[in-house]
């Protein structure tokens, strides 16, 4: 059976991209292999490693566990879309790498999205709630302790800012 | 890990979905939130030839308190059922619950009404569904009706829902009672697995300390999950000394049929049941006290 | 090698810098194997067997060829016919090994069959429609069961289930057996688990017929890839270019995908397009080879009634599954620190390497170390307890003090230096150890099982893997090295190239701050890069805790000839000795005239356009390479098995306090702190990570991960709902408190430092678990300890009790 394709239309990044995909095709493989924004990784398709993690309408979600078709009419964050307007890393990545939360990489664009979208909405996060956010994404390299230095700095220099 | 190949369709509506479910019969398969399907469907266990996608659909979106019920669309987002004030007021249980569920990517894409369509004896929202008597509203083309949450789940992922309906909407009856508490705890191997045994109680007290109305259950221990009413009962005019709450949780445990598994043997999960069970009772009991 | 310095003599080692690999990988641009897409590139997927043991009647594919999009499937008829087995460590020729089963099956999972499609969902559709016909055959899951006279052998041809055997007696161990005042004896049990990266293994490859060459890209880890990859393909070892610039997902120790990448670079061959396999996540659980030890060990200790030990008879039987490749080395590697840190003068180690009809084995993060560690600690913990004696003070007694370094060990290694003494009274400082027994013991009269555990271990380092030709004779191999190219350009700027992949470690970084260190230029601005196999310098991979030791001391030993021809070049024009000038950031000035000097950029013209102004015979340009052998390395076995395997040791003490529900046998880390010795660290957050994140690891390894299998031999946890992968939930904040012995053996005292937290973490929580079920008067000595078998424990022994 080839497969059929539907058409969807999709803002990435704040870029409105359309695309016709085959109904099987995940979000996570058509932003990679059809948007070659190789940034978002796979590590298991069965929705427990994170490593696949988006924003959904601002939201961290798996997009493993997605189709794309079904993103047509929503807004996808990835971490190729963390950076500030100038093109500067986001405050939470500078701290990542302030830290050293990371050491291959892999889990790391996942994690930034949990930690983004735990920071979008709970700005002085205890490390308890760091740890939850983040429970959904697995990692291998760092036992996490760097990370949630990371998210518990970029935190405080976040709130630091809006004073 | 690749799904199958399939056709998929968007309803706009819930007339819409249902006209796809008339036709199609047993070809299609409705797909919410996608957290436990797509897993499925990743590893080829499920092949559905149609997918029928209701994500879409706005007024299957909606959290709304009627005087003695809060009624939740099906497609409401768990996380969203999460951070209603309404909802942690009104049905606190409910919220207690889903803290459990899986982890917040989890929640910000599972529906309330696909994790009780799924019907996993050990899941989360089902188990408050029993114990609270929760009623189910199925639409098909042909009409509506509306099922209670004993005679709706039928079997270990298995509910009464047939072929040609959809769920629309969930109706959570409010306690009156001014000194209600409520808990939910479960045991996993990790923080947001599936749980090996999960337990939810709901109790109110009189003025003068004494219960005068209780529900408790059990997860994971059963085809389905599992409401204890007539234990309950037992509970009703004491004041739920340790004795009388270990002995309805030993009862309770006792009366459940656990199965075995990677991670917990049959007596295992008849402890945890018998322990989890103490402890939410427990808990419950706390928080209405606390109620002043 | 000059001797050490001490940390606070430096100016970039040791101080607390960003990494370089950070910012490609915070914005998403890093660049693994599943990021590389070839134009044409054309994917497969597998074809497992789901049977444990059976005879290939027949391999029907013609439906899956008639798929739209398919390209070919491949069969072990043909595969096996047009490639080489591939290379096993030890002497077990006729357990030969390929990517495609041939006629029979081993285990549940071994791939049958590879499909080449136009997409990897086509390629699966495919693969399903592959019929296979098998004739089931009996089968072997049990290790002492597959030891047994009369058990069905694994491979036929190899007459045995024994991969490897030998009694290794050192020291006068009867002797010492007979003379102590007590004996005990316990089997310890490692479950088998893994490093279970987050990137599953992957491999793109590509023919170029025009040239000869095969381009491959790889998630790989792994010494001697390229030339086993060639001579499994029947290339010369020219015609095989793997870039080691792809960005690893994760290793530890276990990407070593040898079989699929010869069986994507056949199928390139054979099709003339790029072909890409990257495992999901099934075939790697199941598949991929990429299982960890899984050994009982079957321990004897003899010690006096003060705690002196005296010796040890260790029996260790590690099941390997089907096939052999490198894993039966993993019983050798730990010769090396056989007694760990204690003074153990005599000691029989049994070693036995078994197969079974399981996923084969592939080399985990310590090589055995950690298994080995955690018996040795129950080990001493259960010393302790015999004679009622602290368990703290049994290992002060016994641990190696620090004027006793060098410290040869009766198995043949001298452990370089170290200061165990000192590093454990910091730890237990930091943790303020009698406070914490205090709190267990409150903990206790609330009725919570609580236990505090301790761990001693030695992580050794620096990667002399002299255990291959100590298991295997025929393989007469003494070279474990590693090199450094640096060179500075016309513009002045400096760039290391090294020649290996990097999978987290940091290796860039390493490079560009050992490299400034000694030429006094900011590794800011120093560039790193990886060779391919074809332009790279001799290098046997980050395996071993090798890197900071090997390329740290490469990079240094590079960087220093450029300096030197600096400096001679400004003795060339000043008409003097280098004696008599400084070199300071890179500029060189006649001692005590300043006006006397030549700057970085005037000398880097010098040797690159003014040839005028070099001296006589010296090469153009700046650029220096640096090729070493293993400190201590190229020695050969005696008879008697003793040799000097890695060079340098670092140490680490692991203090854990756990609480256990002791109704639902739920357990809780509280409390954590690792005290932690390897020398010199050069980068301490990217030490400080690797260290917590092998702590978390081994929390995994201890309380979480099994592969678990069935009866009938299948694998009952291959995917991660079932493979249990500790989250931030589970690995509580961990401490950790430094200590520097440096090596004298190193070019700045450092010491390796990729297996820290994970070689000591087990023992400690295993140990802490024991303390906590002491109580009750019961034990576990069988990893992973999972919920139930903690209640399963305590239940019994609550019984017991009443």
């Amino acid at each position: 059976m080839s497969d059929k394709l539907y058409p969807i239309a999709v803002e990435v990044n704040g870029v409105q991209r359309t695309a016709q995909v085959p109904a099987r095709l995940t979000l996570v493989d058509w932003l990679r292999d059809e948007l070659r924004l190789t940034g978002t990784h796979v590590g298991c398709e069965h929705g427990i490693c994170g490593a696949c993690s988006v924003m959904l309408d601002g939201e961290p979600v798996r997009s493993c566990l997605m189709f794309a078709f079904q993103a047509d009419g929503h807004r996808v964050t990835t971490v190729e879309g963390l950076a500030q307007a100038d093109g500067a890393m986001s405050i939470l990545q500078d701290s990542f790498c302030q830290t050293h939360a990371l050491q291959c990489g892999y889990c790391t664009p996942g994690m930034l999205i949990a930690a983004q979208g735990l920071l979008n909405s709970n700005p002085r996060p205890t490390e308890l709630q760091i740890r939850e956010a983040i429970g959904g994404n697995l990692c291998r390299c760092t036992g996490y302790q760097q990370i949630v230095d990371a998210v518990r700095q970029a935190a405080e220099r976040l709130s630091a800012e809006v004073k | 890990m690749k799904a199958a190949p399939f056709e998929y369709v968007r309803a706009g509506s819930i007339e819409e979905a249902c006209e796809v479910l008339q036709r199609e019969g047993d070809a299609v398969k409705v797909i919410a939130g996608g957290q436990s399907l797509i897993p499925m469907m990743a590893m080829r266990l499920v092949r559905p030839g149609l997918l029928l996608d209701i994500n879409e659909i706005a007024a299957l979106k909606f959290i709304t308190m009627d005087p003695d019920a809060v009624r939740i669309g099906a497609c409401t987002r768990q996380s969203v059922a999460e951070r209603d004030e309404g909802l942690a007021s009104r049905m606190p249980l409910l919220r207690q619950a889903l803290a459990w569920v899986g982890h917040v990517q989890t929640r910000n894409r599972g529906t309330v009404g696909g994790s009780l369509v799924h019907a996993d004896p050990c899941a989360e929202i089902p188990l408050v569904a029993q114990i609270l008597g929760a009623r189910m509203v199925l639409r098909s083309t042909a009409a509506a009706r509306t099922v209670q949450a004993d005679a709706f789940f039928s079997g270990p992922m298995m509910t009464v829902t047939e072929p040609n309906e959809c769920l629309e909407q969930v109706q959570w009856p409010v306690w009156g009672e001014r000194r209600t508490g409520s808990a939910f705890t479960e045991i996993s191997n990790r923080h947001g697995d599936f749980a090996m045994v999960s337990a939810a109680a709901q109790l109110a007290l009189g003025d003068d300390g004494r219960c005068v109305r209780a529900a408790f259950g059990l997860g994971g221990v059963g085809q389905t999950p599992l409401a204890f009413p007539q234990l309950a009962q037992r509970l009703v005019g004491t004041r739920l000394e340790d004795e009388v709450v270990r002995s309805v949780a030993h009862d309770a445990a006792a009366e459940s049929e656990p199965g075995s598994d990677l991670f917990a043997t049959v007596p295992y999960r008849r402890q945890l049941a018998s322990v989890l069970a103490t402890r939410v009772i427990g808990a419950a009991h706390e928080q209405a006290r606390s109620k002043g | 090698m000059t001797m050490a310095q001490v940390a606070s003599g430096f100016r970039y080692i040791g101080t607390k810098r960003r990494t370089k690999e950070d910012p490609r990988f915070v914005t998403g641009r890093g660049r693994y194997a599943a990021d590389i897409a070839l134009p044409g590139m054309k994917h497969v997927a597998l074809v497992a067997s789901s049977h444990p043991s059976a005879r290939i009647v027949s391999i029907n594919t013609r439906a899956a060829l008639a798929v739209p999009g398919v390209l070919y499937v491949l069969t072990g008829e043909e595969f096996c016919a047009g490639t080489d087995s591939l290379y096993i460590g030890v002497d077990a020729p006729k357990v030969t090994r390929y990517a495609l089963a041939r006629g029979i099956v081993r285990y549940a999972g071994e791939w049958v069959a590879a499909v080449v499609a136009d997409t990897r969902a086509i390629a699966e559709d495919a693969a399903e429609l592959v019929e296979v016909e098998y004739e089931s055959l009996a089968y072997v899951i049990d290790p002492e069961v597959s030891l047994a006279a009369g058990a069905h052998l694994v491979h036929e041809a190899h007459g045995s289930n024994i991969l490897y055997h030998r009694k290794f007696v050192w020291g006068p161990v009867e002797e010492a057996f007979a003379k102590a005042d007590h004996q005990l004896a316990f089997r310890a049990t490692w479950g088998r688990s893994s490093t279970v990266p987050i990137e599953t293994f992957g491999v793109a490859a590509q023919w170029d017929a025009g040239v000869g060459l095969l381009d491959i890209w790889a998630s790989i880890q792994m010494p001697k890839f390229p030339d086993q990859t060639a001579r499994a393909l029947r290339l010369p070892g020219n015609a095989v270019r793997v870039h080691f610039d792809v960005d690893v997902g994760g290793s530890y120790g276990l990407k070593r995908g040898i079989k699929h990448t010869v069986l994507v670079g056949y199928l390139a061959m054979k099709l003339g397009v790029p072909v890409r396999l990257i495992e999901d996540r099934l075939e790697n659980m199941r598949g991929g080879d990429m299982h960890g030890p899984d050994r009982f060990f079957d321990m004897q200790v003899a010690f006096d009634r003060d705690g002196t030990i005296h010796g040890l008879k260790i029996r260790a039987v590690d099941d390997v599954g089907a096939y052999a490749g490198r894993s039966p080395l993993q019983l050798g590697k730990p010769v090396g620190a056989i007694c760990g840190p204690y003074q153990i003068p005599a000691i029989e180690y049994e070693p036995t390497s078994v197969m079974t009809n399981k996923t084969p084995q592939e080399a985990v993060r310590g090589f055995g170390q950690s298994p080995t560690n955690f018996a040795l600690e129950r080990a001493m913990d259960r010393v302790a307890r015999h004679l009622g004696m602290d368990r703290i003070e049994l290992r002060r007694k016994n641990m190696i003090r620090k004027d006793q370094f060098p410290y040869l060990i009766p198995s043949g290694s001298s452990y370089d230096s170290g200061d165990y003494h000192t590093v454990l009274d910091k730890a237990l400082a930091a943790i303020d150890y009698p406070a914490l027994v205090r709190m267990r013991d409150e903990a206790r009269r609330a009725g919570t099982l609580a236990g505090i555990g301790i761990s001693t271990c030695l992580e050794p380092s620096g990667g002399n893997t002299s255990f291959e030709m100590l298991f295997n004779p025929k393989n007469e191999t003494t070279t474990w090295m590693d090199s450094c190219l640096v060179r500075i350009d016309l513009s002045g700027s400096i760039t290391g190239l090294m020649s290996t992949s990097s999978s987290g470690q940091g290796h860039e970084t390493l490079v560009a701050t050992v490299v400034g260190e000694i030429l006094e230029r900011d590794p800011a601005n120093i560039r790193v890069i990886h060779s391919d196999s074809l332009n790279a310098l001799p290098s046997n991979s980050p395996v071993g805790s090798r890197m900071a030791i090997m390329l740290g001391g490469a990079a240094a030993g590079a960087a220093r000839k450029i300096k030197d021809r600096l400096i001679d070049i400004a003795a060339h024009n000043f008409e003097c000795s280098p004696q008599d000038l400084e070199y300071h950031d890179g500029n060189v000035n006649v001692k005590g005239v300043a006006s006397k000097a030549l700057t970085w950029d005037q000398l880097v013209e010098i040797a690159h356009r003014k040839y005028h102004k070099m001296p006589a015979g010296m090469e153009p340009g700046l650029q220096a390479k640096f090729v070493w052998e293993v400190p201590t390395g190229g020695g050969i076995p005696t008879p008697d098995g003793r040799v000097q395997m890695y060079p340098c040791y670092a140490f680490e003490t692991h203090i854990v306090y756990v609480e256990i529900d002791p109704d639902t046998g739920k357990p809780s880390i509280k409390k954590y702190l690792c005290g932690h010795d390897c020398g010199v660290m050069i980068n301490p957050d990217i030490v400080h990570g690797m260290t917590y994140g092998g702590i978390a690891h081994g929390i995994g390894a201890t309380l979480y991960e099994k592969f678990a299998y069935t009866e009938d031999g299948q694998l009952a946890s291959g995917t991660f709902m079932d493979y249990l992968i500790p989250s931030a939930m589970e690995v509580p904040e961990i401490g950790i408190v430094d200590h520097c012995t440096p090596s004298p053996l190193t070019t700045f005292g450092q010491k390796g430092s990729g297996e820290a937290g994970y070689l000591g973490a087990p023992a400690a929580i295993a140990n802490a678990i024991n303390d906590a079920l002491d109580p009750l008067g019961a034990s576990i000595d069988t990893l992973p300890i999972s919920h139930l078998a903690l209640w399963e424990t305590i239940t019994a022994a609550q019984k017991k009790q009443a």
